[in-house]
C-alpha cells in the first residue's frame, strides 16, 4: 500500500476533515414528520477515527448518508475534506470511501472486476486500477476469492472486499456504515483489527457508525454517542467512561447490614450508592483502588461484606447515565423511530 | 461532457464483465424466443406469396427477443439496490445520468448477441439470410433495445426494490406490446380499437421495419418510421430512465 500512496499526489486541504453546521434531516411519511438529525454541530479533525454510537433510529446512518451525498440535508451544513456536500458533490464523492450497509460489491461481477471498475470510475488509468487491485488484494488478503463471482463469497470475505472498494482511490475519509453488522464476532474481531491497521497506516479520516459498544470501545479514539437525532456525548472512550466511576458492589448477609454500611460509606466523597435488599452498589471515581480500605473499613465498623465485585464502567453505564436507558435494551427490538425513517427513506 | 463519456464508458465496461465473463447466460436468457420459435412456427399457414412462413415470423421474434432482454434488464439493477452495490455507485464520482445511459448501451451488446444466435438456428430451414438487411435491421433494434433497456431500469428505480411492483408492471406491458406489435400474429383485419392500438405502439414499426430489412428489402418509408419508432422508445426511455436515476439515493 505505502509505495503507491507516494506515486499518487492530492490537494490536501488543511482545515477539518469535517465540518457540520446544524445538519438537519428530516423526513415526512404519512403526514408525520420525524426529525432524524437535529442541528448536528461538529468538528472531525484529520486523520481521527470516529465512532457515532447509539441505537438503531438515533440518527447515526442519515448524518452519514448526508455526509456521502446521498441524501441532502433539510437545513444547516456540512463539508467533508474542504467540499461542500451539497454544492461540490462530485469533489466530496471523489475524497470520500464509502461502505455501506450493504455489499458494494455486484454480485454478478468478480471481486477483481469491481475493484478495477472502482478504480476506473475513480479516474485510474487501465493499468493502475488493475495495479492497485491486486495490491488490495494482496493487503486484504483476498488473493484466494478475489477472482471468484461475489455471490459466492462468504459474509466477512465479501466485507473484506466492500472495504477494499472503499479504498481504491485512497480516501482521505472512509465512512463505514455499520461495518460489522451481520458478522460473527471472529469476523467482527478481525475487521476491527483490519480497520485499526488501515487507520494507522494510511492516515486517513475514519469515521464509522456502530450500535456494538464493544466496537467502538475497541476501535475509536473518539465516540460521538448520538440518541434521538442529537450529539449527547463527545469524548474519548476512556474519558467518557471514567466520568462515570467504578461500580463496587458489596453483597452482606441481610438487608438491614446492607442499610447499615450504606450509613458508613456516606463519608466517601462522589459517591453513589444505591441499596437493593442485601446488596450495596456504589459508583465511584477509581473505585477499583478504593476497595481495599473500603472493606477494611467495613470491617472494622462490624459489617464486613459476604461478596465484592468491582467492574469498570462500560459504554453502556455512559448511555445509560445519559439517557436513563441501556443501549443494550435499546438495541434488542428495532424502535419505530428508525423503521419510520427507513421507510420514508425509500419513499423520498 | 467529456466527464460524462468517460463515466458512461466506465459504467457500460463495468456491465458487460459479467456477460464477458459468462456468455453462455446470454443464451440461457433466450430460451423463450428460441421456445416459441420452435412451437410456434410450424403452426404458421404459408404466405401466399410462397414465402415460408419463417421470413414473415423470424423478424418478430429478434424483435420480441430485442424487448424480452432489454425490459428484464431492470432486475439486475434492482438486485444491486437490494445488495447496496447500487449505493456504493451513487457515492461514486459516476454522474447519475452516466449511470443510466451506460447500463442502457450496454443492451446493444447481448442483444446482438441473441439476434446473431436466431440467425444461425434459423439459416438452414427455409429461411433466406440477407445479411446487409440483418446489419442494418440491427441498428434499428440497438436503438430500440437502448431505450427499453432505459425503461426497464426506470422501473426498477421506480419500484425501490420492491420485486413484486418490477415483475407485475414489466409483465402487464410486455406481452400487450409484443402482441399489438403484430409480433405473433398479424394485427391486419383486426377490430378497429386494436388497430387503433396498433398503430399507437411504436414498436409496431420496429418490426414492420426488421421484417422488411430480413427480407433484402428497403422501402424507404417503412424503414424511416421503425427508424423514428425506435428512436422515440430511447429518447422516452432515456429521458425518464435519467430523471429517475438523478432522484435516486
Amino acid at each position: 500500500m505505502a509505495p503507491y500512496r507516494r506515486a499518487m499526489t492530492y490537494h490536501h486541504h488543511t482545515g477539518p476533515a469535517i465540518v457540520t453546521r446544524g445538519l438537519t434531516r428530516h423526513f415526512t411519511s404519512r403526514k408525520q414528520t420525524v426529525e432524524a438529525v437535529q442541528g448536528l454541530d461538529l468538528e472531525i479533525g484529520q486523520g481521527e477515527l470516529v465512532a457515532f454510537l447509539g441505537p438503531n433510529g438515533a440518527g447515526k446512518s442519515t448524518t452519514l448518508r448526508m455526509l456521502t451525498t446521498l441524501i441532502p440535508p433539510t437545513a444547516g451544513s456540512a463539508s467533508v475534506a474542504g467540499h461542500d456536500v451539497v454544492t461540490a458533490q462530485r469533489d466530496v464523492r471523489r475524497a470520500i470511501g464509502f461502505v455501506g450497509q450493504g455489499n458494494g460489491a455486484g454480485h454478478r461481477q468478480l471481486g477483481r472486476d469491481e475493484l478495477i471498475s472502482q478504480g476506473r470510475a475513480h479516474g485510474l488509468s487501465r493499468a493502475d486500477a488493475r495495479r492497485r487491485a491486486a495490491e488490495l488484494v494482496e493487503d486484504l488478503d483476498l488473493a484466494a476469492v478475489a477472482d471468484r463471482k461475489v455471490s459466492s463469497l462468504s459474509g466477512g470475505q465479501r466485507r473484506r472486499l466492500d472495504i477494499a472498494m472503499g479504498l481504491v482511490h485512497l480516501p482521505r475519509v472512509l465512512f463505514l456504515d455499520e461495518p460489522s453488522t451481520g458478522l460473527d464476532p471472529q469476523n467482527r474481531a478481525n475487521l476491527q483489527e483490519l480497520i485499526r491497521r488501515l487507520h494507522a497506516e494510511s492516515g486517513s479520516t475514519v469515521v464509522l457508525t456502530t450500535h456494538y459498544l464493544e466496537e467502538a470501545d475497541a476501535l475509536a479514539g473518539r465516540v460521538v454517542v448520538v440518541d434521538h437525532g442529537r450529539v449527547i456525548a463527545d469524548d474519548t472512550a476512556a474519558r467518557l467512561k471514567s466520568g462515570l466511576g467504578d461500580l463496587v458492589r458489596l453483597g452482606f448477609g441481610s438487608p438491614g447490614d446492607a442499610a447499615r454500611a450504606a450509613a458508613r460509606l456516606e463519608r466517601v466523597p462522589d459517591a453513589r450508592i444505591e441499596v437493593d435488599g442485601p446488596s450495596l452498589d456504589l459508583r465511584v471515581k477509581d473505585g477499583s483502588a478504593l476497595v481495599g480500605e473500603l472493606l477494611a473499613d467495613l470491617t472494622a465498623d462490624g459489617v464486613p461484606p459476604s461478596r465484592v465485585e468491582v467492574a469498570r464502567p462500560t459504554l453502556d453505564d455512559v448511555f445509560l447515565d445519559l439517557t436513563g436507558r441501556s443501549l443494550r435494551e435499546t438495541q434488542s427490538t428495532d424502535s419505530p423511530t428508525g423503521s419510520t425513517e427507513i421507510e420514508s427513506e425509500v419513499a423520498a | 461532457m467529456s466527464t460524462f463519456v468517460q463515466d458512461t464508458v466506465n459504467v457500460m465496461n463495468r456491465e458487460l464483465k459479467p456477460v464477458w465473463r459468462e456468455p453462455m447466460a446470454v443464451v440461457f436468457a433466450m430460451i423463450q424466443p428460441l421456445v416459441f420459435l420452435g412451437l410456434f412456427a410450424p403452426l404458421l399457414p404459408e404466405m401466399a406469396a410462397g414465402d415460408s412462413a419463417l421470413q414473415w415470423f423470424v423478424p418478430g421474434i429478434v424483435a420480441m427477443t430485442a424487448l424480452m432482454g432489454a425490459s428484464f434488464t431492470g432486475a439486475n439493477l434492482m438486485e444491486e439496490m437490494q445488495s447496496g452495490s447500487h449505493e456504493r455507485q451513487l457515492v461514486s464520482p459516476l454522474g447519475r445520468p452516466a449511470l443510466l445511459v451506460g447500463r442502457a448501451l450496454k443492451e446493444v451488446v447481448p442483444m446482438l448477441m441473441q439476434v446473431a444466435i436466431i440467425v444461425l438456428v434459423v439459416t438452414p430451414f427455409s429461411f433466406d439470410l440477407h445479411l446487409g438487411g440483418v446489419l442494418a435491421a440491427a441498428l434499428v433494434l440497438s436503438l430500440f433495445s437502448i431505450g427499453i433497456g432505459a425503461l426497464s431500469f426506470a422501473l426498477a428505480l421506480a419500484s425501490k426494490g420492491e420485486d413484486w411492483m418490477f415483475w407485475t408492471i414489466q409483465q402487464t406491458l410486455l406481452f400487450p406490446a409484443l402482441l399489438t406489435a403484430g409480433v405473433l400474429l398479424p394485427v391486419d383485419g383486426a377490430p378497429r380499437w386494436l388497430e387503433v392500438v396498433s398503430m399507437l405502439n411504436p414498436m409496431t414499426y420496429v418490426v414492420d421495419a426488421t421484417r422488411a430489412l430480413f427480407a433484402g428489402t428497403f422501402p424507404v418509408d417503412v424503414v424511416a418510421q421503425g427508424v423514428l419508432g425506435a428512436g422515440i422508445v430511447a429518447a422516452l426511455g432515456l429521458a425518464v430512465g435519467v430523471r429517475a436515476m438523478r432522484r435516486s439515493s
